[in-house]
């Protein structure tokens, strides 16, 4: 295999704000004729930017300063404007992040295909509608002769991102750049582009350049690796090595900070503090300040390459010096499993906090001028699930399912239905405002999006305070190790609560934009804390963090909940975070819960077809575990319009005549797991 | 006393607005963190020389609003003293010169004689057709055609120099206090504020301190001796005109503004954030005022109150009085029709932050309804308010200049940038052309409305907690 991309020592800066952002700092990789690379690195680290650079696409303020790009040997980055555009959408194209926001929602799907096709291949007419078509079948567009003349709104977000491949595929490209290419989507719809993808590049021998913050993604794609961290790769290997043994102390704290069931009873390895700004200058090793394994050199002198093999490279003063090394290697030891133990509560009293018995919110669908009903938006559709003192409960399932409406339901921030919640003895639906109020600090909330969870115009000693103001919690609260505080000010309440969550008293004079995500999230958790609740609803907490982001999150939450003796409703997509996390999972499909049980019953024998195909579409990361990927057809169905009989019939390979008729009935399988699917009809366990 | 202090309507309003002003500085200079993104405008440089532009406009029209009567020489010996019906402002005290020095009609800028042509009679008794010689304008000049152009100069380099001086002594006292406070040597501030490394940008605000004076001194020396716009039809000096014009502009702008805003932030607020019926009736309402033409509107009502004014003049004892009143009805009737667009835009945020998750949050904490709109949406709602009072402020210039041409402006005696422009559109068609009543009056109000823009964007920037505002520490280590 020859080398189609050649980057060498390249540096973009952005101007953006006083000292030039160095987001892209001496890269150098090469990527070889039909394989996939994959750059592995959190946000902030210049991934992105490193894509755009050799697009060169970059934003106004972004220029890059040194260094090459040769396509095929021709320099890409001394070639004009002009011969730029016939390299790009032809040789390379890119797939987008956000397939929601990468198509014209004024132009049909054809047209915006066949804008590519017109500039490459100057195809007119019958000629370029008979292109387009067959570039859509190939992406697996269903009736793509009708579908080719709509609009990207009629497409969901997986047909989206298909018609996004197909556009960049349209020209026939050498090298496709896939910047985050399933990250907005769900495992069943991301198992489907995954598969796509690689098909494609089996058909046309295009090589692939993934961008990914996902170790699973990468596992399943990449033949190489290359690691990114604070704009330098820092360790590049091929996949099998790169797994087996990730070398720099970066990527193995990758590995350590995911969460999983073999770690559900410690904490998990975080990297302390934030991928650093890269506005400054660095010295040494950029890791140094979070790694736990940095000597004096790594301040001081920034590491160049060191070969483990000759196809497994690392910037790390570890690999430098083979018996400094080794020395090193033992300390690794000793230090990197000092982790805290959690101490499982068994001891808990199993009453229920929580009982929530056929819970329905319908959202009405209004028609014409007088605004008549005309439907209902079936978003939960009688959901029934209860959660102990002390306990986790996670609702699993795709976007769009109706989790987070539960959530919202139990709250009472949505009125229900109707159902019941039934929260310590007494009942919330349809409980006046004032009583509800005075309930409102036992069951909080923590929001999926941090940046939109904190009002921007107010400071955190106020954000803190609201709750506590609201509700008249007196400082009589338990945080703070649980000492009597009713003496205390609403200050130094703020402070012990900052303090809890791991931020500086400091800080509650700033401002939240100061803060990053999981400060942000830190905080809104330091805000729910503050009234004292018995359930916390965390709604998606973690789905828009980094992944050593996640880890502090998880092991904070984890350990709340070991001292606080706090009730979770987790509501994810996340199958790893679920076993890390979980007591019980409930797993919900269109407005229904399909299946349910303690975390060990469902996830090593999940009964329900969605289930079981939910979990085979997680990329798994060892390579050996890997289950055959149970593949789902189309899309969820409409909440508004849900099929007849069992929801999931039409997209379910094990479909019988009979699941079209009635929505089947509870089957249990033990004491505490149970389904809903007419497979099990007859099993002796009915 | 030699005169009787007057309080007109929009006098009164004024000073409560002030009052209102300087307690707000007071409360703000008491709170650390209110201060911070206030000083952050003060570190904004365009902001700052707009603020210095907008200040001679405030100055000039806070002095135009303190109003009074003076006494009349009596000279039947009663006891009681007569005051004129004539109201006067402070400004018009100080422009005397340029109010008292009337010329018979139109005449150009700098002119020595009138722009038509008059017959004259000789002392012989025969008749001849010339531009007559000004009463005021170059009348010191013995023969303008070959002294005039010498003159005009000569006293411009006086008015320069004068400006200079009063700027050196200016920003002399100014390093001097900021010396004193700061405790450091004038020599060292000086140079502070020479190489641009104080955190407000002082330099630039002398750099447009000394425009504004240089302007303002070649204006002051020359108009004395001449009529530098001009006059007009009935010979009134369009300089004086203009600096009236801008007590009536802000009160336009500001007092409607005032007026407008509960009206489209309850409002408008009220319909995004509860929704439902209060929604549907509050847009029927927006709806139904917007789909009226406003100017038929504001006619209708303006006309109402004319006739209610006209049939009842036992209540003002001055023309001014009357004026006033009519210019307060004015701004309110403009107020009362113009909250609508407000009140649209902010619906459409209110009904976008109501998702936001920290108003979740909010209502999961049991936050009554009253303090989630106070304290989350309101604070959040603000730029919009600032960009949009900012932006009608321009368009309540400009409006009362449309109402003027369809006679329902302001009173006729009253001077504003609408009824100069007005009285000028006719003489547009005239042969040869009548252009400097247009052009000041439209110098003006762009000078004004660019500079009201110019400092609205500057703490729109401050106050946006999002944009990081350049400080002076970071100017210095700018890239390249």
């Amino acid at each position: 295999m020859t080398s189609l991309l050649q980057v060498d020592n390249l540096k973009t800066i952005l101007n953006a704000s006083v000292t030039p952002v160095r987001a892209v700092n001496g890269l150098s990789l090469q990527i070889l004729r039909g394989e996939t690379f994959a750059l592995l690195g959190e946000s902030g680290c210049g991934k992105s930017m490193a894509a755009l650079s050799v697009m060169r696409l970059l934003p106004e303020v972004g220029e890059i300063v040194s260094g090459s790009i040769r396509l095929s040997g021709k320099d890409l980055l001394s070639m004009p404007e002009t011969d730029m555009r016939r390299i790009r959408g032809k040789r390379i194209s890119m797939i987008f992040q956000e397939p929601m926001l990468s198509l014209n929602p004024v132009l049909t799907v054809a047209e915006q295909i066949g804008e590519v096709l017109e500039r490459h291949f100057d195809l007119h007419g019958v000629m370029l509608q008979k292109r387009i078509l067959e570039i859509l079948n190939q992406v697996g567009i269903p009736d793509a002769t009708r579908r080719m003349s709509e609009y990207p709104f009629q497409f969901s977000g997986g047909m989206k991102q298909r018609v996004m491949i197909a556009m960049a595929l349209a020209g026939e490209p050498e090298l496709l750049i896939a910047d985050e290419p399933t990250t907005a989507l769900d495992v069943t719809i991301q198992a489907q582009v995954l598969d796509l993808m690689r098909d494609l590049q089996r058909q046309k021998g295009m090589a692939i350049l993934l961008i990914t913050h996902d170790l699973g993604v990468v596992a399943e794609m990449a033949h190489r690796i290359a690691v990114m961290y604070a704009g330098e790769i820092v360790e590049m290997a091929e996949r099998d090595d790169f797994f087996r043994n990730p070398a720099h102390p970066y990527s193995q704290k990758l590995f350590a900070a995911l969460p999983g069931r073999t770690k559900r009873n410690q904490g998990l390895a975080v990297i302390s503090g934030n991928v650093p700004s890269l506005s400054i200058k660095f010295v040494g090793c950029r890791f140094a300040d979070r790694c736990d394994q940095a000597w004096d050199l790594c301040k001081t002198i920034a590491p160049a390459w060191s070969k483990i093999n000759p196809k497994h490279q690392v910037r790390c003063h570890l690999y430098s010096n083979e018996a400094e090394a080794r020395f090193q290697n033992q300390i690794k030891d000793k230090k990197s499993y000092s982790k805290k133990n959690f101490v499982s509560q068994e001891s808990i009293d199993n009453s229920k906090l929580l009982n929530v018995i056929n819970l329905k919110v319908h959202f009405p669908i209004h028609k014409g001028l007088i605004k008549r009903v005309a439907g209902y938006v079936k978003a939960v559709d009688g959901v029934s699930l209860a959660i102990s003192r002390g306990r986790t409960l996670a609702l699993v399932g795709e976007s769009g399912c109706g989790k987070t409406t539960v959530g919202k339901g139990i709250l009472q921030l949505i009125t229900p239905t109707a159902g019941s919640v039934c929260y310590d003895g007494l009942e919330l639906v349809g409980l006046d405002r004032k009583r509800l109020r005075a309930k409102r600090a036992e069951f909080q909330i923590i929001f999926q999006d941090p940046y939109s969870s904190l009002n921007p115009r107010m400071r955190i000693i106020d954000i803190i305070e609201e709750g506590m103001n609201a509700l008249n919690t007196k400082a009589e609260s338990e945080i703070g190790n649980r000492v009597h505080q009713s003496n205390l000010s609403k200050e130094q309440v703020v402070d012990a609560l900052l303090q809890r969550v791991g931020l500086l008293p400091e800080t509650k004079w700033r401002y939240p934009h100061e803060f990053s995500g999981g400060q942000r999230q830190r905080i809104a958790i330091a805000r729910t804390l503050a009234v004292n609740p018995k359930l916390l609803i965390c709604d998606e907490p973690t789905s828009a963090l980094d992944v050593s982001v996640q880890a502090q999150i998880l092991n904070l939450l984890k350990e709340l909940q070991s001292s606080l003796a706090l009730a979770y409703l987790f509501i994810t997509h996340n199958i790893s975070v679920v076993e890390y996390l979980a007591d019980e999972i409930a797993v919900m499909y269109l407005g229904r819960i399909v299946e349910q049980g303690n975390v060990s019953e469902v996830l090593e024998d999940p009964k329900h077809p969605y289930t079981q195909a939910l979990l085979s579409a997680v990329p798994e990361i060892e390579p050996k575990s890997k289950r055959a990927v149970i593949h789902l057809f189309g899309d969820l169905p409409s909440p508004a319009n849900p099929p007849s009989g069992c929801h999931f019939h039409p997209r379910c390979p094990k479909a019988m005549p009979v699941c079209s008729n009635d929505y089947p009935k509870v089957i249990n399988f033990s004491s505490s797991h149970s389904a809903r699917c007419y497979l099990y009809e007859q099993s002796p366990f009915s | 006393m030699p005169f009787k202090l007057v309080i007109l309507w929009t006098d009164a309003l004024i000073y409560l607005l002030l009052v209102l002003v300087i307690f707000f500085v007071w409360f703000v200079r008491h709170n650390e963190h209110l201060l911070v993104p206030w000083r952050r405008v003060g570190h904004s440089v365009s902001g700052m020389m707009a603020l210095t532009v907008l200040t001679i406009f405030i100055t000039i029209g806070l002095l135009d609003t303190v109003h009074f009567r003076p006494a009349i020489e009596n000279n039947s010996s009663t006891y009681s003293k007569v005051y004129g019906v004539q109201v006067l402002s402070l400004f018009d005290v100080i422009a005397t010169p340029l109010r008292t020095s009337v010329e018979k009609t139109y005449s150009a800028p700098f002119a020595a004689h009138l722009y038509t042509k008059e017959t004259i009679e000789l002392s012989g008794g025969s008749q001849i057709r010339e531009f007559p010689r000004l009463k005021f304008g170059g009348a010191h000049l013995y023969d303008p055609e070959t002294q005039l152009v010498a003159d005009v100069i000569w006293r411009t380099v006086v008015g320069i120099g004068f400006g200079i001086f009063i700027w050196c002594v200016f920003v002399a006292s100014i390093v001097m206090l900021i010396a004193y406070r700061c405790g450091k040597k004038f020599k060292q501030t000086f140079f502070a504020i020479f190489y641009n490394e104080t955190e407000i940008p002082w330099r630039a605000i002398f750099i447009m301190l000394a425009l504004i004076l240089v302007l303002l001194g070649s204006a002051l020396v020359l108009s004395s001796y001449y009529h530098i716009f001009g006059t007009d039809k009935v010979g009134q000096d369009v300089f004086y005109q203009s600096l009236k014009s801008i007590r009536t502009g802000l009160v336009i702008g500001t007092l409607t503004t005032l007026i407008m805003l509960p009206f489209a932030l309850l409002l408008g607020i009220m319909a995004g954030y509860f929704r439902g019926w209060i929604d549907d009736v509050i847009q029927y309402i927006y709806t139904t005022l917007s789909s009226i033409p406003s100017v038929l509107l504001i006619a209708a009502a303006v006309l109402m109150m004319q006739v209610y004014m006209e049939s009842h003049p036992e209540f003002f004892d001055t023309i001014a009085a009357r004026a006033d009143l009519r210019l307060l009805f004015l701004c309110i009737i403009l107020g009362v029709t113009s909250w609508t667009s407000l009140c649209r835009l902010l619906r459409g945020e209110a009904l976008k932050l109501r998702e936001m998750e920290y108003i979740q949050a909010a209502h999961a904490f049991g936050v009554s309804h009253w303090r989630i709109i106070s304290r989350h949406i309101l604070p959040n709602v603000m730029h919009i308010v600032l960009i949009a009072t900012v932006m009608d402020f321009s368009g309540l210039v400009l409006a009362e200049a449309v109402l003027s041409y369809v006679g329902v402006g302001v009173d006729p005696s009253m001077i504003s940038f609408g009824t100069m422009i007005n009285a000028a559109r006719m003489e547009m068609a005239r042969e040869p052309m009548v252009w400097w009543a247009l052009l000041s009056s439209f110098s003006f109000m762009f000078t004004l409305v660019l500079s009201a823009n110019l400092f609205a964007d500057a703490v729109q920037d401050a106050f946006n907690p999002r944009v990081k505002t350049l400080t002076f520490v970071d100017r210095k280590f700018a890239p390249r």
